[in-house]
């Protein structure tokens, strides 16, 4: 009940009450493409007091050829040669691989399928991460300051149809950019969580058991993988989302996006907050309210908090 | 930073140009009697906590966390809805928002009264001492959870577990009763009851509840000791 408040003295964590904060944008309007940036960075800035540790953001935009992945990568060391990188996969694949270095990380852009890329980066360069991929989102995380994170990545800069990002005081494993969220785990799939998974090892053991290798020590990287594996099976988000309610114990809010869907879903007890804003333009979510206070038009957006364990989902095109 | 109108005495204090402290520690420096608006709020956390003095206090527009928390005097108004945890443990005067309220609205109100003019989320009214929390609308779950003395009504529905744990703390509820917690009962309404809501709407200005056929949530009284002995397995 007073964890805000504590947040505010950054002294939360150690009396166990764990918050992070998370915002999302989804546009109904392609007009607000330009905007994704400009728009997701003060939200982001709004939360720090919630999770000033580290950060990341998943931004999903159209910028590549049909038939292409998006690559998501990040280098052990900075000043990665990835366009040497690049090079050398695309001899071994003998397929083209476009590099796009942006500070310690890259986009690798190339029609090469995940397993086969994989296998490939696992050859040529194994010291480097893969925090997501698709047709088109990029993740970008690190440890630090939400904001200098924002800028170092260029994310005020960025465009694109959909946007989540997530401001992280640890509280169940390290302070790491592997541990940092969003976890992408699946094509063009992201997660942010707030909270924390009570019965992550269990579902980790359950899920290993079935074949998933696990990248950390993390809960939510195993919220984020048991979404994965139910969509894989051919549930939709939304059916995934009723499977981490009916499968994950503890607290959660979590923010959920695809390349064409964005969903939110909150824990039983209704431990960690939520509010979404929804105009004829955009759904925005973010923690608290003063998230969202800035974006145009909030004035007239219905604005409400989800019911526990409720699954809202809103699709990309969608009427 | 504080501009005193010509008319009547109230003064202004924008939060797009002030912090929260700053804001916090003008209105404790306002003599007694004092109006004033606060500005831009833009869901701002703890804004007119702490307060002591009889103030007039309007909020002109939405509010985050912790609004009129700990207040014992002034009267505080929210033109907009607010986050968690609104007047949590106000000890004496009114706190009225015209919205909605997030979770925990009221927590550990010692006296005071507090009215939403639109629903009210989860927990609404827990652990309630004494204060008066009331609500147009309806009640999210585990509302006047451990609640220990006080007035709850609500004038819509309530969820789940509706009063679990209850001590001396009375709800009565205009609408429906999603389901009762631990220990709460339903008790008949008496004619005291009855003026009290009556009482209440009057002060509150809600005219949708007839207070003869509200619900009157209250103990049953069967969890109040620790019983070391009962269903003793080891």
């Amino acid at each position: 009940m007073y964890s805000e408040e504590t947040a505010q003295s950054q002294v939360g964590w150690q009396q166990g009450v764990p918050v992070c904060g998370i915002v999302g944008l989804h546009f109904k309007n392609a007009r607000l493409d330009p905007l994704l940036g400009t728009l997701l960075v003060p939200m982001v800035d709004a939360l720090t007091v919630r999770g000033p540790d580290s950060a990341g953001y998943g931004i999903y935009s159209q910028d590549v050829d049909e038939g292409c992945f998006k690559y998501s990568l990040r280098a052990p060391l900075d000043g990665f040669a990835w366009a040497e990188l690049a090079q050398r996969l695309a001899t071994a694949l003998d397929r083209g691989v476009e590099a796009r270095p942006k500070a310690n990380d890259a986009v690798l852009v190339t029609t090469v399928d995940e397993v086969d890329f994989r296998a490939a980066l696992g050859r040529e360069a194994p010291d480097v991460r893969i925090f997501g991929w698709g047709r088109t989102l990029e993740v970008y995380k690190d440890v630090g300051h939400p904001l200098e994170i924002c800028n170092h990545y260029g994310i005020p800069r960025a465009a694109g149809y959909q946007g989540i990002g997530h401001t992280r005081m640890a509280t169940e494993s390290a302070i790491t950019t592997e541990h940092s969220h969003p976890f992408g785990v699946g094509e063009d799939l992201a997660v942010v969580h707030n909270g924390s998974f009570s019965n992550h090892a269990t579902v980790r053991r359950d899920l290993i058991e079935r074949g998933h290798r696990f990248d950390t020590d993390n809960d939510t990287e195993v919220g984020a993988r048991l979404i994965a594996d139910a969509m894989a099976r051919g549930a939709d988000l939304e059916v995934a989302l009723k499977t981490v309610v009916s499968t994950m114990d503890g607290f959660f809010t979590l923010l959920v996006t695809t390349r064409t869907q964005f969903a939110v879903v909150r824990d039983a007890f209704a431990c960690k907050p939520l509010v979404v804003a929804e105009t004829s333009d955009y759904v925005a979510v973010g923690s608290e309210y003063c998230a969202l206070a800035g974006l145009p038009g909030i004035e007239q957006a219905d604005v409400f908090e989800p019911m526990p364990e409720e699954v809202h989902t809103w699709t990309r095109g969608a009427a | 930073m504080i501009v005193v109108g010509t008319a009547a005495v109230v003064a202004e204090l924008d939060c797009a140009q002030l912090s929260i402290s700053e804001v916090n520690r003008a209105l404790r420096a306002l003599p007694e009697g004092s109006a004033v608006r606060i500005l831009n709020p833009r869901g701002t956390h703890n804004l007119a906590v702490g307060l002591v003095q009889r103030l007039d206090i309007t909020i002109e527009g939405n509010a985050g966390y912790y609004i009129a928390g700990l207040c014992d005097g002034p009267d505080v108004t929210v033109q907009g809805f607010v986050g968690w945890s609104v007047a949590e443990n106000l000890m004496s005067g009114t706190v009225r928002v015209r919205g909605n309220a997030s979770e925990s609205a009221g927590a550990s109100s010692h006296g005071g009264l507090l009215v939403i003019e639109g629903d009210a989320s989860s927990r609404a009214g827990i652990s309630l001492k004494g204060g008066t929390v009331c609500v147009a609308g309806d009640v999210g779950h585990m509302s006047a959870f451990m609640a220990q003395a006080g007035i709850v009504l609500v004038g819509g529905d309530a969820g789940e577990a509706l009063g679990d744990s209850l001590y001396e703390a009375v709800i009565y509820v205009g609408g429906s009763i999603r389901s009762l917690g631990a220990d709460a009962r339903v008790e008949e309404l008496t004619d005291t009851d009855v003026a009290v809501v009556e009482d209440l709407c009057v002060r509150c200005g809600f005219d949708h509840i007839e207070a003869g056929n509200v619900q009157k949530v209250a103990s049953a009284r069967q969890l109040y000791n620790f019983n070391a002995l009962k269903d003793q397995k080891y």
